[in-house]
């Protein structure tokens, strides 16, 4: 399990200048017709190409005072136990070099087990669960792990096309160590039979990058008697690798 | 080694749940110093609507252009207490308001200097990936048309970067689509 560190550290001593092109496919692009919301929130201008200065290459540091210990279970935030399923949430935030990024702020949101969010446009006739709000945060440790307690949340309907589904997820917020390795993504569940038709997942093209936002069951986190163990881990923008470090 | 990194995905309509509990209104506390700003606008849609469940997250350099990371390795000032991050919720209209410091002058690529800017990150539904962007000062003519990144944009469009005095505030409206959109950049 993490454990608390004192204070905003990052991990890498050595400064990092560049980081990495995206692999092609493992992003999703800013117009995805499928997904009918982006086609009049994307630009349609293209993006200006720029260089990677001192502005993007730092980023906001965050660290375990920034979190309370309790932030990390959403199984604890009200006087009695939410309804659901107990699953405990595991996994490490990596580098594309493999390099684990250590203390960082891990935010997480997700629906009830009802498939229901406790939020004013949120109109899905499913129940409230008063003892869960669904929301943590936490950090990871020095090897980039982090570990939530939560209710496996439900799947919910939504607009986007006829008899549309989400599949069950969970948001994750990460900020890695620059402005250019800031991310947002979900988390989903093995198995999950609605996850070819949602077009969430479906927009990341490279297959690999695609699974990559599917936990996978874990035995060894899993408490006995207690709760079921899935693994998540997250993988950000990595540096930009001098010749030196390219040569085997 | 090298791993595929993990695709970007909305935020989706329920953002505020997980993400307001860092709400920022002023990016620079007590007993920072600098000048103040003030900045006010709107983000809006392809259709001309506010945007209802978007934010907006800024990272700056303080006054004496710093930032507060450990690869900022300038001799300068930092003060206790300054981060220089703002994460700002668009309110039911798309409005969204904060206040600063004006940053500092930092190092451009290649020797010389930035024009002050904040560097922003835009969330909302309906987009998958965050929209990098740059506010700059409309008090700093000179330093903006020598700066390495306004320079890149066509001089048509490098208006959607720098705000409009407001009274005592900065206007900034953040439009995705149409005749004012935007400048959004590309850090590749």
């Amino acid at each position: 399990m993490p454990s608390r560190q004192s204070s905003r550290t990052l991990n890498s001593k050595t400064p990092r200048k560049a980081y990495r092109k995206f692999h092609p496919g493992t992003q999703p692009a800013y117009n995805y017709p499928p997904y009918a919301s982006t086609q009049k929130r994307c630009p349609t201008q293209p993006l200006v190409i720029a260089p990677q200065t001192l502005s993007e290459i730092t980023g906001p540091v965050f660290g375990w005072d920034d979190v309370k210990p309790t932030d990390h279970d959403l199984t604890r935030q009200h006087k009695g136990d939410p309804i659901g399923e107990r699953i405990v949430v595991t996994g490490r935030v990596l580098e594309e070099n493999g390099k684990p990024v250590a203390n960082t702020l891990v935010e997480v949101w997700q629906a009830n087990a009802a498939g229901r969010y406790p939020h004013r446009t949120d109109q899905h006739n499913a129940p409230i669960d008063p003892n869960f709000s669904g929301a943590g945060r936490t950090c990871t440790d020095a090897e980039g792990r982090y570990r939530f307690v939560t209710i496996r949340p439900g799947e919910y309907p939504w607009r986007n096309h006829y008899n549309a589904w989400r599949p069950a997820h969970i948001h994750f917020s990460l900020f890695g160590r620059a402005f250019l390795t800031r991310m947002v993504t979900q988390m989903y569940f093995p198995g999950d039979p609605l996850l070819p038709y949602d077009p969430m997942f479906t927009c990341i093209e490279n297959e690999a990058a695609r699974n990559r936002m599917v936990s996978v069951f874990d035995w060894e986190s899993t408490i006995p008697e207690q709760a079921l163990g899935y693994r998540f881990d997250i993988v950000l923008r990595g540096p930009e690798e001098t010749p030196m470090e390219k040569m085997p | 080694m090298s791993l595929f990194a993990t695709g970007s995905q909305t935020v989706g309509p329920y953002l505020h749940i997980g993400l307001d509990w860092l709400n920022t209104r002023d990016i620079a506390g007590k007993g920072i110093a600098g000048e103040r700003v003030a900045v006010q606008g709107q983000l809006i849609d392809g259709n001309g609507n506010g945007v209802n469940d978007g934010l907006i997250e800024i990272w700056q350099a303080n006054a004496a252009g710093k930032y507060a990371h450990p690869d900022d390795a300038q001799k300068k000032p930092l003060e206790k207490g300054w981060r220089g991050f703002g994460r700002i919720p668009t309110d039911a209209k798309g409005g969204f308001r904060f206040t600063t410091i004006k940053p500092g002058r930092v190092p451009a690529p290649g020797g010389g200097l930035q024009a002050p800017h904040l560097v922003v990150s835009v969330f909302m539904r309906g987009m998958l990936k965050q929209l990098a962007t740059r506010l700059y000062f409309p008090d700093e003519p000179a330093a903006n048309a020598d700066d390495p990144v306004l320079k890149l944009v066509p001089a048509a469009r490098r208006a959607t970067l720098i705000p409009k005095k407001k009274g005592k505030a900065l206007e900034w409206n953040i439009v995705l689509q149409g005749k004012n959109e935007t400048v959004f950049l590309d850090h590749f």
